[in-house]
């Protein structure tokens, strides 16, 4: 069902973790649906995402798009990671089965989320 | 890497003993069952030779013995076909909620073509209670479906009292008996069912073969038309390799009943003492009790069944998710919900199912990997760290 990289993605997943100083958090989805994505991200002065890790509840397609999201948005400022969209974490992982699409969803709801918190929560207050 | 496997009722290895059966109708003796030569004569002798060996095995008649492709044909024609045959008799049919999908989706066909259906409810372990039963039995009720043993959480059903309900108002009883058959005694005659549907493929018989016992007397409507095979209720040429080796398993699982299943429930009994015991928020779903020996099926709190089940996967372990999630559906088993579990619990499930050839030392193995595969995923899940209280949770 699942393609080589999704599944080395699932095995080894990458920025696993909560980060304990971080700045802004998102949560999307929910149990009741079977995924919970939790974004935490260290958001510097110049915007830029010096840090981020992932907590996930859920299958392996959504344990493997939260690692690949992560990936792409770390060291990227928060302008560039709002700008990333679900097709392009699918498309990171080589596809992802149709009835799985839903998470790459999750994936990109959960950084806009935690960038939306940062601003909100973080920034506005400095 | 060692590879263990733990799905035995999603299905079964063929038998050796089945295999050697077998061959000699896919080469010399590969006639056509209803061919008159003397090809076709070999092929029809021994599938009457089977049916009877079957039908003494279940202490049935031969007659009443119609091979099928397997427990979903069984099951679609014995309830389509009562319904169908039977609907000027009435108009209600009852199944469980807890049914195989065949089952379920054809109860679901009959509804939208008009029939009254009703789903009975199970207690928290999975089993209709015989009130459960008599609440909304009428006397228009054609025909009552209860499986003998749950596939999913292997809970055994109560079924000489349900069929002696059904037979209260004039109702027929279906059973669908494809988790049961090779793995509990299965009493056709005590238990007085009309139909009982088994397939072969779940007691170490090959795959595409089963059948349907339908008692003298009852006629439901064909499903599957053409050629006169099986007294001209099922066309379609026999498969008679595969009759041969329906006969030949069930022999043999019939034969070692006892010392296999005595043997295989204490492997259970064991892996769920040490997952209970070493897994914490660890559900054992199913009833204790009433239960077939070869099932044990677990929600590990905080995590998602198909995660878990593709982490065994990784370390040569196969077991089956009770989350149908990896079957393509998002929804969550129908089972654990009708036992009252919740949804994002029913996620997390997980269903292993052991087999003659599970070892003590198989069960040994799992147990160590799921309590690392468990503890692995719920250091990444975020309902445990809230669970836990860690920072971002408070």
């Amino acid at each position: 069902m699942y393609n080589e990289r999704v599944m080395e993605e699932f095995s080894n997943p990458k920025n696993v973790g909560e980060i304990a100083d971080a700045n802004g958090v998102g949560t999307v989805g929910n149990a009741t649906c079977g995924d919970i994505m939790k974004i935490f991200m260290k958001i510097d002065e110049n915007r830029v995402i010096q840090d981020v890790g992932f907590q996930t509840f859920g299958c392996a397609a959504a344990i493997a798009t939260s690692s690949a999201a992560t990936q792409m948005i770390k060291g990227k400022t928060i302008d560039e990671a709002l700008k990333i969209t679900n097709s392009q974490v699918v498309e990171s992982l080589g596809g992802l089965p149709a009835q799985k699409l839903h998470c790459s969803v999750l994936a990109e709801e959960a950084i806009k989320a935690a960038i939306h918190d940062y601003l909100e929560n973080y920034e506005k207050k400095k | 890497m060692r590879r263990v496997y733990l799905d035995y009722s999603a299905t079964t290895p063929v038998d050796e003993r089945v295999f050697e059966a077998m061959k000699p109708y896919y080469t010399e003796m590969f006639g056509n069952a209803n061919s008159l030569h003397c090809f076709g004569r070999e092929g029809a002798t021994a599938v009457d030779t089977s049916r009877r060996k079957i039908a003494a095995l279940l202490d049935v008649k031969p007659t009443e013995i119609y091979f099928t492709s397997g427990g979903t044909e069984g099951d679609n024609w014995a309830l389509k076909g009562v319904a169908s045959a039977y609907r000027n008799k009435g108009r209600r049919i009852i199944v469980s909620s807890v049914e195989h999908a065949a089952m379920i989706a054809s109860a679901k066909q009959l509804e939208s073509d008009g029939f009254d259906v009703v789903f009975l409810p199970v207690d928290g372990g999975g089993r209709v209670l015989p009130e459960f039963l008599e609440k909304v039995i009428t006397d228009d009720t054609v025909l009552v479906s209860v499986m003998t043993a749950n596939n999913e959480i292997g809970t055994v059903q109560p079924i000489k009292e349900l069929a002696e309900i059904a037979h209260k108002h004039g109702a027929y009883f279906h059973t669908d008996a494809v988790q049961a058959v090779g793995a509990i005694p299965i009493d056709i005659r005590g238990w007085n069912v009309d139909m009982l549907t088994f397939s072969a493929h779940k007691f170490y018989g090959p795959k595409g073969i089963g059948a349907l016992f339908i008692k003298s007397g009852i006629k439901p409507s064909k499903i599957i038309t053409g050629g006169h095979q099986e007294r001209s209720m099922r066309g379609g040429t026999t498969n008679v390799p595969a009759v041969v080796g329906m006969a030949a398993a069930l022999e043999l699982a019939l034969d070692n009943l006892e010392e296999n299943s005595v043997r295989i429930g204490k492997l259970r009994d064991y892996f769920v003492e040490e997952i209970e015991k070493k897994v914490p928020y660890a559900i054992y779903n199913g009833d204790r009790v009433h239960r077939v020996p070869q099932n044990a099926n677990f929600a590990f709190e905080f995590i998602e069944g198909e995660s878990l089940l593709l982490r065994l996967d990784m370390v040569g372990i196969a077991c089956s998710s009770g989350s149908a999630c990896s079957s393509g559906s998002l929804d969550p088993s129908h089972v654990l919900l009708a036992t009252g579990l919740p949804v994002e619990k029913a996620h997390g499930s997980i269903r292993f199912s052991f087999g003659k050839y599970t070892t003590k030392e198989d069960i040994d193995y799992v147990i160590e990997n799921v309590v690392k595969a468990v503890e692995n995923l719920r250091s990444i899940s975020p309902l445990f760290s809230e669970f836990k209280g860690d920072k971002h949770y408070v």
